[in-house]
């Protein structure tokens, strides 16, 4: 348990949000172009990080707004968050 | 050869203050090559070089355990065993499991404290009660024992259940599997792991996989906190940490590893003799030979290698829990603890080789791993010894995320991840 900043409203507890997975995964332009493995990958293939991973989380029970986290999964500890459409933090 | 254990050595024993008991399994130093090694020393792991050396005369293997043994997910979980799956797949899988759990004491001269003392899954609406007697009838024809149950009849197999009309979620009916039951989790471990070394596999515990080395297509060795060790065959058995040892080779696997949590009650005497548990509220509940109540919550939906979860997903549990049984309002929940598991979006483990030659893959047991842990060990082992998929783990391989050909159990299991 842990409490989040959403980007709109501000710290609230966790289980005011839903966790949306790994960010920045792109649904490919063309999907009938793709092979098979290709669109695999791109549906179910995940980093599934320990360590720093950029995430997507929505403000359920608040704004209802997407944005991004960037958490350490091995402690839960959240190093940034920024919008949807913003660049990712690299530091 | 060990000392078997049985009634007159425990008595040789008692003689003695039990101070000159045998030690259940070597600590040895890993040596510098092996035939195969096992990456992971809980239930699956062990199980897996226990059936290499017993049936596929593989002799020369060893085990990898980052901590000690039964220290991970092995220790806890709510050891439910059942084989009540829809799929034909599934069914086939779990059912192989819980026969080799019906005889596995005796082949392991290790109590592993098997108990079928039935597993009960409730319906609470209209969908519920049409999947259950669908589930009922699958189980059937696949040779599982499988009985459904109205509501009546689930108030007499367990009494203390509230199955009063007008509560949120009322008691419409339920499903029955008397084969199935509870095992004591840590001494399938400690019997799988002196039954492997018996064998002659070396288990060699605090020592982590730093990196895999490989060649163009195939695996040479791995490093380690104990030094580099040869092997041409690697079996991944990480559970949770599965996508960590994959990352090491570059290969990404289709699996999120989340917290899940468990609890139980201070100890009391015999109130509930079976597994009652329900997919729609999600609570389940059993009670341990010590007495406590086992409690199983669910998973939090973020990925997460802390091995603690949300306060609000045990309130939730808890909750359902009450609801179902005011009996336990007062009770008094003694432990509380989270294990890391790896899920598959179809909620259906791979056991399966991989496109590296020489790594195999058995992970994605997602939240219900320990009751397969004896046919999961028996079919990885034949994968790894002969190269290929056991008929029963075939439907199981990695590629049926691209074949789309998938095992979803995710709405049809008994309980939802």
């Amino acid at each position: 348990m842990f409490v989040i900043n959403c980007p709109y409203c501000g710290e609230r507890e966790q289980s005011e949000f839903k966790a949306g997975g790994e960010a920045h995964i792109i649904r490919p332009k063309q999907p009938t172009e793709l092979s098979d493995d290709q669109w695999a990958e791109y549906l179910f293939m995940r980093k599934n990080i320990k360590g720093i991973q950029f995430e997507r989380w929505v403000h359920t029970h608040g704004c209802r707004k997407w944005f991004n986290v960037v958490r350490d999964t091995s402690n839960d500890v959240i190093k940034a968050v920024y919008k949807m459409g913003e660049k990712p933090p690299t530091k | 050869m060990k000392k078997k254990y049985s009634i007159f050595s425990l008595l040789k024993n008692a003689f003695s203050y039990h101070e000159n008991w045998e030690k259940a399994w070597k600590d040895p130093l890993p040596k510098k090559e092996y035939e195969a090694i096992i990456i992971g020393g809980g239930g699956h792991g062990l199980a897996t070089a226990y059936y290499m050396a017993k049936k596929h005369n593989m002799k020369n293997i060893a085990v990898l355990e980052k901590g000690w043994i039964g220290g991970g997910n092995t220790g806890r979980n709510t050891t439910i065993i059942r084989s009540n799956y829809l799929w034909d797949a599934s069914a086939g899988l779990y059912d192989h499991a819980l026969k080799i759990w019906e005889g596995l004491s005796q082949e392991l001269n290790y109590n592993v404290m098997f108990s079928q003392r039935g597993v009960m899954n409730l319906a609470h609406n209209l969908q519920d009660v049409r999947d259950l007697k669908r589930r009922t009838h699958a189980n059937r024809l696949n040779g599982i024992d499988a009985v459904y149950l109205n509501t009546e009849q689930v108030k007499k197999f367990c009494p203390i259940i509230n199955t009063s009309p007008d509560i949120r979620y009322p008691v419409l009916g339920g499903t029955l599997q008397r084969r199935a039951g509870t095992a004591r989790h840590d001494a399938v471990a400690w019997g799988y792991a002196r039954a492997a070394d018996e064998m002659g596999v070396d288990i060699i515990q605090n020592c982590e996989v730093k990196g895999i080395k490989r060649n163009a297509d195939s695996v040479v060795g791995i490093e380690t906190t104990k030094g580099f060790i040869k092997t041409k065959k690697i079996g991944v058995v990480a559970a949770g940490h599965s996508s960590v040892i994959a990352n090491m080779v570059g290969l990404k696997l289709p699996l999120e590893s989340k917290p899940l949590q468990a609890l139980v009650s201070e100890p009391v005497k015999p109130i509930i003799d079976t597994v009652v548990m329900s997919n729609a509220v999600h609570a389940y509940v059993s009670q341990s030979d010590k007495g406590e109540l086992v409690i199983g919550a669910g998973t939090d939906d973020y990925v997460s290698y802390s091995q603690k979860g949300s306060h609000d997903i045990v309130e939730g549990t808890l909750s359902a829990i009450l609801e179902l049984y005011p009996i336990f309002s007062r009770m008094r929940m003694l432990r509380q603890w989270g294990g890391i598991v790896d899920i598959c979006p179809d909620a259906s483990p791979i056991i399966s080789k991989t496109s590296i030659k020489g790594l195999y893959f058995n992970c994605g047991w997602g939240t219900g791993g320990f009751k397969a842990t004896p046919g999961s060990g028996d079919l990885f082992a034949h994968t790894i010894a002969n190269d290929e998929p056991h008929k029963l783990n075939a439907a199981f391989n990695i590629n049926r995320f691209i074949s789309g050909d998938l095992v979803d159990e995710h709405g049809a299991a008994a309980v939802a991840h």
